[in-house]
């Protein structure tokens, strides 16, 4: 079978590609869809650890993961779509009132 | 006996009550004079009533030594002080006189006060200083006698800038209290030695007393020196001494009562009270005889040239206090009360009928501009007996008291204190005359209109003749017939040591007789110069009648040796250090902190969302990594 450090090592990948989309991506879509990326790439690290060390809390975190992304893909969609409302434009680099 | 503790407290009560009633009637509830006076009153006659109580529960048995505890106010450990009055003939005899002729004199107020628009205020601050002096005199113990001692200073100070209008005045204050201050220090240098030493056997004077012996002799030496400190600067003595005469400033009852008959005798009496002290160490005592010698003779020779009538009694006083000290240090310590005793009466008269002068001129207090007031003769009797009276001539009061310190100095053989006793005395006598001539027997006519003095005024200057007359009477000599009913009255609380030489009846009467000669040499030399006194041409003065009038220019060289150096140092301190230095710290620092902060929100707090998230993420990894660094262990 395919050795379980395989499946840590994408996993890592996939997370440090989303987590330099959250960064330096311009598009509030593509960073949301980075911050998505983030959460299964950490899914997928939890189940192959749970592989791993043949415990079954990893695949319990994950289930919950789960859930929560779904959650908070349907908050942060309605803060964006009041976001778009208030600038007319997608562009992360416009909100700027955040600052002190 | 439960009473000692209203009799100090009263004049308290009495005091806030009128300071109350005073802001009231400023904010618009009017109270009238009348009803002031009445406030005025009642608690020094009621502590008068209850002083002669108290004084007559003693009598019934001297050798009674009663403490009257109150509550317990400071414990710490072992340490405990009590809110008592200790209650022996020393302090009852004190107290006797302390609130009689505090009664009389606020009585006297009432009149000389009249239309003052303080005339509340004044009173408030009278009770307030015969409280604080009650306390002092019946204290149990030396730091309730330091809270009655600076309370005295402290209402000294409020009464002398009483007219607060004249900077001078405010000034004169601000001298008195300094002054006192410095005193102070020494009083506490004093009392916490004697703490540190035999403090922990009990810290009331009964304990100390009979712990007396556990101190070693030059402790014993620092202890009565520094509390001797105190007592020059209370009672005005060399060296601290020169707030007296601008003290003159006040209203004239407040130079009675406070630098006559009793504050100014508080060094005395602490001195008497501390005698378990004083007895063992006749060195020491010795010192403070000879500065009372010193400030007696030094006074009486600045008070022959002075022209303000009230400048010339606080010289006098400042004299007589000096005989008090020579008294108390040789030794003779009922014979120092005994001075004190008999000055209050006299002196108090003194002033009062000065007051009534001053009152009747118009508030003239230039003893060369004064009319012929001989006519005034409810104001002319009662001073002549006074003027009598300090000169020492019998049987008036001064006379029995100032020969027995006379007669006390010259058996323990230090005949150089008693020549300038002696010569002082003749010098009293003097001036004294001097100022009762000028005043009463002036040829000049300047002053047309004379203000009669109201009865309330004339009548406290009768009853203080009388005392001045019989009061020299408590302390007769044996020679005359009497028992010396003062001396017996206080051995039972105050420590003899001292040798006295037995003196023969003989030389007793041949030393009275040379007092009383130098007292009429004096007198005789005032009559010849100053009775129907006329303007005469300007003598020649030389160097020492110009030194003598302007009071040795002690005040000028206080002022160049100490003040002046203080007044400098405060400059170069807050012009140079404080305006140059360190303001520039200051401000530089403040504009460093300035500038950091902005570059602080300039860079990391510029809104933008993402370096918001990179640091977060470098939060998060550092967090990551410390954890997984705990994890391996």
């Amino acid at each position: 079978m395919i050795p379980v450090e395989y499946y840590l090592g994408v996993g890592f990948v996939l997370f440090f590609i989303g987590l330099v989309g959250v960064i330096a991506r311009r598009n509030v879509f593509t960073i949301f869809m980075s911050i998505e990326l983030m959460l299964n790439a950490v899914n997928l690290l939890f189940v192959s650890f749970a592989k791993m060390h043949a415990n079954m809390d990893g695949h319990a975190i994950a289930m919950i993961v789960m859930a929560l992304a779904a959650a908070e893909a349907a908050f942060g969609l309605a803060i964006i779509i009041i976001m778009y409302k208030s600038k007319e434009s997608l562009d992360i680099d416009l909100f700027r009132k955040i600052r002190g | 006996m439960g009473f000692v503790s209203l009799l100090v407290f009263l004049p308290f009560i009495g005091g806030t009550l009128i300071g109350v009633a005073y802001l009231a009637h400023l904010k618009g509830f009017k109270i009238s004079q009348k009803i002031f006076s009445l406030l005025a009153i009642w608690a020094p006659l009621a502590s008068a009533y209850l002083g002669a109580k108290l004084f007559l529960a003693v009598y019934n048995d001297p050798a009674s030594a009663i403490t009257v505890k109150v509550f317990q106010w400071i414990e710490v450990g072992d340490f405990t002080i009590n809110l008592s009055f200790y209650v022996d003939s020393l302090s009852a005899l004190m107290t006797l006189f302390v609130t009689f002729i505090a009664a009389l004199i606020h009585i006297y107020s009432i009149g000389y006060m009249n239309k003052d628009e303080g005339f509340a205020k004044f009173f408030a601050y009278m009770n307030l200083f015969l409280g604080s002096m009650l306390m002092l005199v019946l204290a149990d113990n030396p730091i309730l006698m330091f809270m009655g001692w600076e309370g005295v200073g402290a209402c000294s100070y409020l009464l002398i800038a009483f007219y607060y209008k004249d900077k001078a005045n405010v000034k004169a204050g601000n001298k008195a209290f300094i002054i006192n201050r410095i005193g102070d220090f020494g009083f506490v240098v004093g009392m916490l030695t004697l703490y540190v030493v035999v403090g922990k056997y009990g810290f009331d004077f009964a304990s100390l007393k009979a712990n007396a012996f556990l101190i070693p002799e030059y402790t014993i030496w620092f202890i009565t020196l520094f509390l001797f400190v105190g007592a020059a600067g209370k009672s005005a003595q060399i060296p601290l001494y020169t707030w007296l005469p601008d003290a003159m400033a006040g209203p004239t009852p407040v130079s009675a009562l406070i630098h006559a008959a009793t504050m100014v005798t508080a060094g005395v009496y602490m001195v008497a009270r501390f005698s378990f002290l004083y007895a063992e160490v006749p060195a020491v005592g010795e010192l403070i005889a000879y500065v009372g010698a010193f400030t007696a003779l030094v006074a009486a020779i600045i008070a022959t040239k002075q022209t303000d009538i009230k400048k010339i009694l606080a010289y006098s006083t400042m004299s007589q206090l000096g005989y008090m000290f020579i008294a108390v240090g040789i030794g003779a310590y009922s014979t120092g009360i005994f001075h004190v005793f008999t000055h209050a009466f006299f002196k108090a008269l003194l002033f009062l009928g000065a007051g009534a002068v001053i009152y009747a001129l118009h508030h003239e207090q230039n003893i060369f501009k004064m009319n012929n007031l001989k006519s005034l003769k409810i104001v002319y009797f009662p001073m002549l007996i006074a003027t009598l009276a300090i000169a020492g001539i019998p049987p008036f009061a001064g006379f029995f008291s100032k020969d027995e310190i006379l007669l006390n100095t010259f058996a323990s053989g230090h005949f150089l204190i008693y020549a300038m006793a002696l010569i002082t005395a003749g010098l009293t006598s003097y001036y004294m005359f001097r100022l009762f001539f000028l005043t009463f027997h002036n040829r000049e006519k300047s002053h047309a209109h004379i203000e009669q003095p109201p009865l309330i005024m004339t009548s406290i200057l009768v009853i203080l003749s009388v005392g001045s007359v019989f009061a020299g009477f408590a302390g007769l000599p044996e020679i005359f017939g009497g028992s010396n009913f003062i001396k017996s009255f206080l051995s039972h609380s105050l420590v003899y040591k001292a040798e006295f030489a037995h003196v023969s009846h003989s030389l007793e009467y041949i030393l009275m007789a040379l007092a009383i000669g130098i007292s009429l040499a004096g007198i005789f030399v005032a009559y010849k110069r100053f009775f129907r006194y006329k303007e005469q041409s300007e003598l020649k003065e030389n160097a020492l009648v110009v030194a003598i009038k302007n009071k040795f220019f002690v005040d000028e060289m206080y002022e160049r040796a100490f003040v002046v150096p203080l007044v400098n140092t405060s400059r170069f301190i807050y012009g140079y250090l404080d305006r140059v230095i360190i303001y520039k710290i200051v401000q530089n620092s403040a504009v460093a902190l300035n500038r950091v902060s902005h570059f602080y929100g300039r860079v990391f707090q510029n809104g933008d969302v993402k370096w918001y998230l990179v640091y977060m993420l470098g939060a998060i990894a550092a967090i990551a990594i410390y954890l997984e660094g705990l994890i391996n262990v």
